[in-house]
């Protein structure tokens, strides 16, 4: 476990100092433990696992948006179950389910594996991405799920790669929103 | 969206980060209280007989007391801005100011004779002191729920509250030199009112604008 953190954090502070591929693989890399904990929390509320990818994004959101309040000289891994924690209330809260349950931490799925990804390529990708505006959602697929860089979107869409960056930020911040404030 | 997408724009999005919470807060004492302060300057100024009145323990301990409570709200608020702070036990500091001024206000009692009670109690200016405190804690409160929501505190009801109780903190202090009223008792009533209404605010403001 001690060995998981000190490899995020050593990430997380690369990425701090503008490394954005060590900053993609600290998010890839606290993904699993992130949604191993999602889904025995959602266990003990009697839901299924297919609902974890939405706690799984929510805290990917909030930790990006958050990244700031993190403190390198202290341990990541509470830090992070802390914001997954207020996320999965959050959601339970959303749903009329009292979080009097006691919720597990994400540092205690540290070691466990994740298996179940693969079924997860069903999970609805366009459903979150309908709520941007049309730029940002444009802005969105093509740095994602056609994988251009950010020069190659800013031609292709006929825009500067500052305002790129700047619709990106806005659609990131946007997505946060939504998931506050959708409803089940 | 796939969280493999999320993930890649989040990769992405190198916007400049918002400013550390810590260095945040910091500005928001600086800013709330020079606001506060020239708003203090312009519209009340100290009470003429200051330096009269510098010599008397009564008028002194407004000060200890205002000060104290500044110091140990914004020191909460230091402890509770990241999301898995808990500040447990250090929660108590906030009575350190409410308990110096309940001694203050039974030592009141034994000195004075009880006929003087009432009339210290209620004092020439409650009024004022109950809408100016809440007027001078204004700025420095929406300091700190801005300074706040670059933080992500665990709970945000009592960031609220905290920042109502620091602001509040620092409108007393100027207030308390401005304030012709100086006995424990009108202090531990009136100034206790205005301080509470602040606190009060700042905690719904808080659940309003902190949570995150």
């Amino acid at each position: 476990m001690g060995a998981f953190e000190e490899e995020w954090a050593v990430l997380m502070r690369a990425a701090m100092a503008g490394d954005e591929a060590a900053y993609g693989t600290f998010l890839k890399a606290v993904t699993p433990s992130i949604r191993v904990a999602a889904r025995r929390n959602l266990a003990r509320f009697g839901l299924g696992p297919s609902e974890a990818e939405d706690v799984v994004q929510d805290t990917l959101l909030a930790i990006h948006l958050k990244r700031q309040t993190w403190d390198s000289d202290r341990p990541i891994g509470p830090w992070i179950s802390a914001i997954a924690r207020n996320k999965f209330i959050d959601q339970m809260r959303r749903r009329g389910k009292s979080p009097q349950v006691p919720i597990e931490d994400v540092s205690e799925s540290l070691a466990a594996e994740d298996t179940a990804t693969a079924a997860l390529d069903g999970y609805d990708v366009n459903r979150m991405l309908e709520k941007l505006n049309e730029k940002q959602r444009n802005v969105v697929r093509f740095l994602t799920i056609e994988g251009a860089s950010v020069r190659q979107t800013a031609e292709r869409l006929n825009m500067t790669e500052g305002a790129i960056r700047v619709t990106l930020h806005r659609a990131v911040k946007a997505l946060a929103v939504i998931y506050r404030e959708q409803k089940k | 969206m796939k969280t493999d997408d999320l993930i890649a724009a989040l990769a992405k999005d190198q916007a400049v980060p918002a400013p550390k919470p810590r260095t945040a807060i910091v500005y928001a004492i600086i800013a709330g209280t020079v606001i506060s302060a020239i708003l203090f300057m312009a519209i009340l100024g100290s009470r003429p007989d200051i330096d009269e009145a510098a010599e008397t323990y009564r008028f002194l301990f407004k000060f200890v007391f205002t000060l104290t409570l500044a110091a140990s709200a914004i020191a909460l608020v230091f402890q509770i801005f990241r999301p898995e702070a808990a500040p447990g036990r250090r929660l108590w500091l906030i009575a350190l100011a409410p308990g110096m001024l309940l001694i203050a206000a039974f030592a009141e009692l034994l000195v004075m004779p009880s006929a003087s009670w009432m009339p210290r109690l209620i004092g020439v200016n409650a009024r004022f002191c109950l809408t100016l405190i809440p007027l001078l804690s204004v700025a420095p409160l929406a300091a700190f729920l801005w300074a706040l929501r670059h933080a992500a505190p665990a709970n945000p009801g009592l960031a609220g509250a905290l920042s109502g109780l620091s602001a509040a903190g620092i409108a007393a202090t100027l207030y308390a030199s401005h304030c012709v009223d100086d006995s424990p008792l009108f202090v531990m009533t009136w100034y206790s009112l205005a301080i509470g209404l602040v606190t009060l605010i700042g905690y719904f403001a808080g659940k309003r604008w902190l949570a995150w």
